[in-house]
């Protein structure tokens, strides 16, 4: 067991932005409880294998610093769902307790 | 604005009498490369809003990111010049975050395995020492998009009705460079920071790898500070404060919070956690948000991006190309010059002495290429409102009419209408000279005839010259001169003058 509470799931949520209802929060502390506990097989690795965060085995992929043609704007903002004096508009990032 | 009042902050000299500072500088630079960190955008200040901006950085599905090979470079090199070691195999990270500023909910930065780490920086302090500043590291990211908060009384994030994002800047490399913790200064504390934040500036504007402008925001300062009790080892609770967007304000900033934090401290209070945002109105500090904590960001290694392993041979030919540092080239040219303190500040201040040297390297002589900047060169400047550096003449062209008087086919005054030549955009001096017939009448016969001319013009005169009258040569002399529009050399006509009514 790796003790994963409805209290670390309702921190995940808020950092995720997700509404979760009480009853998901047993729901999905279960669930990730399993999850952890199958990924930390990994623990039973040895030491001496290094972590892999890439599966390729390419290094140093870079591109000459030139410049390529950007979007029409027009088209990127009719994409979003408002948009203002040629730029994104966001409903107030800050909510009303903050 | 809370209704907190705070007591009077205490002086750094009443701070230090019951606490140590300890200070931790975190600066950002935007490079300038002509793109942008992960794709090909241009990057660019000032330009229309959203109108940089292609898949990679707004994070549209399926966009690939792509490392840009300048900014790596140039990470590397400012790694070197801050003394650092380059990592021989080093990646880049998800930071996530949701915030407007950044469309795809994470920033590209780099986590556990920055670029360069371990160096340090021996900053010249005002009284001519110097102090060690110790670099943590230095790692690769990308700036964030510009916000717009409409509605509510400030313009401020706090009562906004709504924002607007600009992602123009969205995915601009940024190079974050962070100092080890900075204890020891005391009272001297505020001058540290301004003395490093300066250097630092000045070393990365010699590399120029960035435009380093504080005010446009491509050099950003984050100052931490926090307090520990005399004897005491264990580090107080820190504040980081950001919005610091000049030299002087790092150290009003730095000043504040040391108060501050005494101020809280000494009531019996205890020091939250957060982020404060400086105010360059009143010197002081307000509460922003409290700042999460750093597991918060979810780190993860970047799956698109392959990992760096900069080469040896690639890493030590960038460190033989590191220029000299800006106050060791400065003091070595105050020395070959033979400047005074005087003449060499007000170089600096000028943002003349670069060019200066740039003169001198062309094949000008010292006084000559600092005289053309610092009195007609500064005139044009000040009348077209402009910098120096911003003149429409370039050191080498400034060389070429110093040349060009030195061999005597300009005189000063030719070559002060050579200068404006060039500042009208009228080409280089030399056409400039040709395109105006400026150029000195040297030619000997040409010369003669126009003395003999002169003399048959005013026999009356010439008479006194053959009697021995030599003072009334300065008529002829004037005669040719005018004749020639100014361009004979005045001495030489006398002498012809003379030889010719012997």
């Amino acid at each position: 067991m790796s003790d994963i509470t409805r209290d670390d799931v309702a921190h995940l949520a808020r950092l995720a932005r997700l509404a979760v209802s009480d009853a998901e929060l047993d729901m999905f502390s279960a669930q990730i409880d399993a999850i952890v506990d199958t990924v930390s097989k990994v623990g039973e690795i040895p030491d001496d294998v290094p972590p892999t965060a890439q599966v390729v085995p390419q290094t140093n992929v870079v591109r000459p610093d030139t410049v390529e043609p950007s979007l029409p704007r027009d088209v990127v903002l009719a994409a979003a769902p408002a948009a203002e004096e040629g730029r994104f508009r966001v409903p107030r990032i800050l909510g009303e307790g903050a | 604005m809370t209704a907190t009042v705070e007591s009077a902050p205490y002086t750094v000299e009443e701070v230090c009498e019951h606490f140590d500072p300890v200070m931790g500088l975190e600066v950002h630079v935007e490079l300038n490369t002509d793109t942008k960190m992960f794709c090909g955008c241009a990057n660019a200040f000032g330009a229309e809003p959203n109108t940089n901006i292609c898949p990679v950085c707004l994070g549209l599905p399926g966009a690939l990111p792509r490392v840009n090979g300048t900014a790596v470079e140039s990470a590397i090199t400012i790694g070197l010049a801050l003394n650092c070691q380059v990592r021989e195999r080093s990646g880049f990270a998800r930071k996530n975050y949701f915030y407007p500023d950044m469309p795809k909910n994470f920033q590209i930065s780099q986590y556990e395995d920055p670029i360069v780490f371990d160096g340090y920086l021996d900053v010249p302090l005002d009284d001519g020492g110097t102090w060690r500043v110790e670099i943590e590291r230095a790692h690769m990211e990308e700036d964030t998009g510009k916000s717009l908060h409409i509605g509510g009384a400030t313009g401020r994030i706090h009562g906004a009705d709504y924002s607007l994002l600009d992602y123009n800047r969205a995915g601009v490399p940024l190079i974050e460079i962070v100092t080890k913790p900075i204890v020891g200064a005391g009272v001297r504390a505020p001058e540290v920071a301004r003395a490093y934040v300066t250097a630092l500036r000045d070393v990365l504007r010699g590399l120029a790898v960035s435009d380093v402008r504080m005010d446009q925001g491509s050099m950003r300062c984050d100052a931490n500070v926090s307090l520990k009790p005399k004897g005491t080892e264990e580090f107080g609770t820190r504040t980081e404060t950001k919005n610091v967007n000049s030299l002087r304000s790092v150290e009003r900033a730095v000043r504040y919070e040391m108060g501050r934090h005494a101020g809280v401290l000494l009531s019996g209070g205890t020091i939250r956690q957060e982020t404060r945002h400086f105010d360059e109105q009143s010197g002081t500090t307000s509460a922003g948000r409290p700042k999460e904590t750093f597991a918060d960001y979810r780190f993860f290694p970047e799956p698109d991006l392959p990992p760096l392993e900069p080469s040896r041979d690639w890493v030590e030919s960038l460190r033989a190309g590191l220029p000299e540092r800006p106050w060791e080239r400065r003091a070595r040219i105050q020395t070959e010059w033979g400047l005074s303190d005087e003449e060499l500040r007000d170089l600096v201040n000028a943002e003349a002495l670069d060019l200066v040297a740039d003169t001198v390297d062309a094949g000008a002589p010292p006084e000559a290429a600092r005289s053309w900047w610092v009195s007609y060169l500064a005139q044009q400047a000040n009348t077209a409102g402009v910098t120096l550096p911003e003149l429409a003449i370039t050191p080498v062209q400034v060389a070429r009419v110093v040349a060009l008087v030195g061999e005597g086919t300009l005189t000063n005054k030719l070559a002060r209408q050579v200068v404006d030549g060039v500042l009208a955009g009228e080409g280089e001096p030399d056409e400039v000279v040709s395109g105006r017939g400026l150029a000195v009448v040297s030619d000997e016969s040409a010369l003669t005839t126009a003395v003999d001319e002169a003399l048959a013009a005013q026999p009356d005169i010439a008479e006194k010259i053959r009697a021995g009258k030599t003072k009334a040569a300065g008529a002829i002399v004037g005669a040719v001169m005018k004749a020639t529009r100014g361009q004979a050399d005045a001495a030489r006509v006398q002498e012809l003058v003379l030889e010719r009514c012997r």
